[in-house]
């Protein structure tokens, strides 16, 4: 019975999110003994998945874009037919919109923001709770168990694999939901996806003081984010507002800049591996979380980190 | 239209947490309960159909005894009518079930719940509720309008946002942006007294089906201590980002 994961791809490049379930995927196959395989829509080439292990890709043709009940019903055909009993997604909200949908459908135990291997005998994962101000070990006791793998918590481990590859033609059921209109910014990474995001918060004094938050995250491939408060007085978008009542982060690199550190900003970010802060106030509580912190006037400070930073790239690319 | 908004009784956002029972049991000892900041968007949503469309607004939780605080606020905030399912839940499947014998005997057109409960962060519930009733589901709503049985919903994706469309009945994982925060409501004394004669009816669970049980919780280990750097030394900055952390 091989594990089965969910590969998301865009404009038909597989997503690093993806490429992360597979690792995971590929290391349950092996404590659980079996094979690997796993769903891709509307993706022709799919010879990467063989350098992260995956031994047999089903390749589901889908032109009507993504659809969480369709979706989930074709992952769920896919289970059947392979009978899998682990079922691995990333924690995109493609995939979270899906996911209980799936377990459902497949009277199946499902577990979210998991960022470790599972345990076998009994079945558990252990899982960020309370917007990760704790872990949590869960046990999954139904026959079919699907795991929601955290962004960045297990990483790409490359295990070279010979793919199979075979077309897969599901039923597919009439959708009750139609999308009208997507708008996406095609030229930013999104703060999902980003390994790097630069955040600022209310000490940058207003919307007008953002352009060298823009460059810095241009210097560094990054997204960009903000407090809460600075989406709340129209400052930013709120789709840039981090936090435990936001969006959360795990990137890399976490950069906050005039962010106080209040609990409900660190509960978003922590997850975040190295963060580093900037800050006029040496007791801002940020200096107890973070990495590397600066002490100074980020209308100093950033200008020059944007300067040395092009520097550092010019020398070292 | 008739609208039933899910409440979960969540830690208020700045509670500290801890665990009892040898680390299996959350520590509720001088936590401050709080409607979940989500549900609390939606529901304030809902007040708006209630108040420019003329919906009925009824709020229900899973849980014990100890929620009813939270249900009265709502009422407070402005809804009809509450439902108190008598039971601690134990994972998202039971919330879900439970939720949706509720919406189902209420014959709801709108379903409204969070896209997360801020405490075990499932985002799962409004999702297996919509799979339970057949109905149409939208994640991450930051946007909703009702016409008729049309509804027009704006999801958040990664990186942008995308404007679906379905029919009634619908189900959707609410967050901010369905309403502003400068929208959101402190109940006033008028709608307080006025909660305490609306009716909060207890029901009795109706089954008790799990896929998952928590065993145990633990901390995350303390975090090491952070190195200074000078503000005139930014070259050391990204020194330690290049060869000691290795992010860039
Ligand atoms: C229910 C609830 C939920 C919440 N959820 C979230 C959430 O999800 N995310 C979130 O972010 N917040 C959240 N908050 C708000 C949170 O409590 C804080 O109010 C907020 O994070 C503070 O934002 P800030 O750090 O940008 O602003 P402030 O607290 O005003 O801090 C500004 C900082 O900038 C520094 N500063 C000033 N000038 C400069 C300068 N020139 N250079 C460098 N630094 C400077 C100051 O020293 C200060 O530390 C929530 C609050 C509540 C009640
Ligand atoms: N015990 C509960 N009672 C009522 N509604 C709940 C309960 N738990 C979760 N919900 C609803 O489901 C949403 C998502 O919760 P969760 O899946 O636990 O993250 C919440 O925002 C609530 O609207």
């Amino acid at each position: 019975m091989p594990v089965l994961v969910y590969i998301e791809s865009e404009n038909k490049m597989f997503k690093k999110a993806a490429l992360e379930v597979a690792s995971y995927g590929r290391a349950v196959a092996n404590t659980l003994n079996t094979s690997l395989s796993a769903v891709v829509f509307n993706t022709e080439d799919c010879s990467q998945l063989a350098d992260y292990g995956v031994d047999k890709v089903l390749t589901v043709n889908h032109s009507n874009g993504f659809n969480a009940k369709v979706y989930a019903d074709v992952i769920a055909q896919a289970a059947l037919k392979e009978s899998a009993n682990v079922i691995v997604l990333s924690s995109s909200a493609d995939s979270r919109y899906l996911a209980p949908i799936l377990a459902v459908g497949l009277k199946a135990g499902y577990v979210p923001n998991v960022v470790e291997l599972p345990k076998t005998q009994p079945f558990s994962v252990k899982r960020t709770a309370f917007s990760n101000k704790a872990f949590c070990e869960t046990q999954i006791t139904t026959e079919v168990k699907i795991i929601g793998l955290s962004n960045n918590a297990f990483g790409l481990i490359e295990h070279p694999t010979s793919l199979q590859s075979e077309a897969f033609s599901p039923q597919i059921t009439s959708s009750d939901i139609s999308v009208e209109k997507v708008d996406k910014a095609t030229d930013k990474v999104s703060i999902a996806d980003a390994e790097t995001v630069v955040s600022a918060g209310r000490g940058l004094k207003g919307p007008e003081n953002w352009n060298m938050i823009e460059e810095l995250a241009d210097v560094l491939g990054a997204a960009t984010a903000c407090s809460k408060p600075v989406s709340d007085l129209g400052w930013r978008p709120h789709s840039e507002h981090v936090g435990q009542t936001g969006k959360p982060v795990a990137s890399n690199l976490y950069i906050a800049i005039g962010i106080s550190g209040a609990i409900q900003h660190l509960a978003g970010i922590n997850s975040s591996k190295v963060k580093v802060v900037i800050n006029t106030d040496p007791e801002a509580p940020f200096f107890k979380a973070a990495d590397y912190g600066i002490v100074g006037d980020a209308f100093e400070v950033v200008p020059k980190l944007i300067e040395k930073l092009k520097t550092f790239k010019a020398q070292n690319s | 239209m008739k609208i039933l908004v899910c409440i979960s009784h969540v830690p208020d956002t700045t509670s500290k947490i801890n665990f009892t029972n040898d680390n299996t049991a959350f520590d509720t000892n001088g936590v401050q309960f709080v409607i979940n900041p989500n549900d609390e968007f939606g529901l304030t949503r809902a007040m708006w159909f209630k108040e420019k469309q003329n919906a009925t607004v009824d709020v229900v939780n899973v849980g014990g005894p100890e929620t009813e605080s939270t249900l009265r606020k709502a009422l407070a905030i402005g809804a009809d009518a509450a439902f108190r399912i008598n039971t601690t839940p134990t994972d998202g499947y039971a919330v879900a079930k439970e939720l949706s014998k509720v919406a189902v005997d209420g014959n709801y057109d709108l379903i409204i719940a969070g896209r997360e409960s801020i405490d075990y962060n499932g985002g799962m519930v409004p999702g297996m509720m919509a799979a339970e009733l057949g109905a149409s589901f939208v994640n991450n709503c930051i946007s909703l309008e009702i016409d008729g049985t049309n509804a027009t919903a704006v999801r958040e994706i990664d990186g942008g946002k995308e404007t679906l469309s379905s029919t009634l009945p619908l189900v959707i994982g609410g967050q901010k942006g369905l309403v502003e925060e400068s929208d959101l409501k402190i109940p006033n004394m008028r709608g307080i007294m006025m909660a305490r004669k609306k009716p909060l009816t207890v029901l009795e669970p109706a089954q008790q089906q799990t896929c998952t049980s928590s065993v145990k919780f633990e901390k995350p280990a303390p975090k090491g201590a952070i190195k200074m750097v000078d503000a005139d030394n930014i070259d050391e900055l990204i020194d330690l980002l290049h060869n000691e952390a290795k992010v860039i």
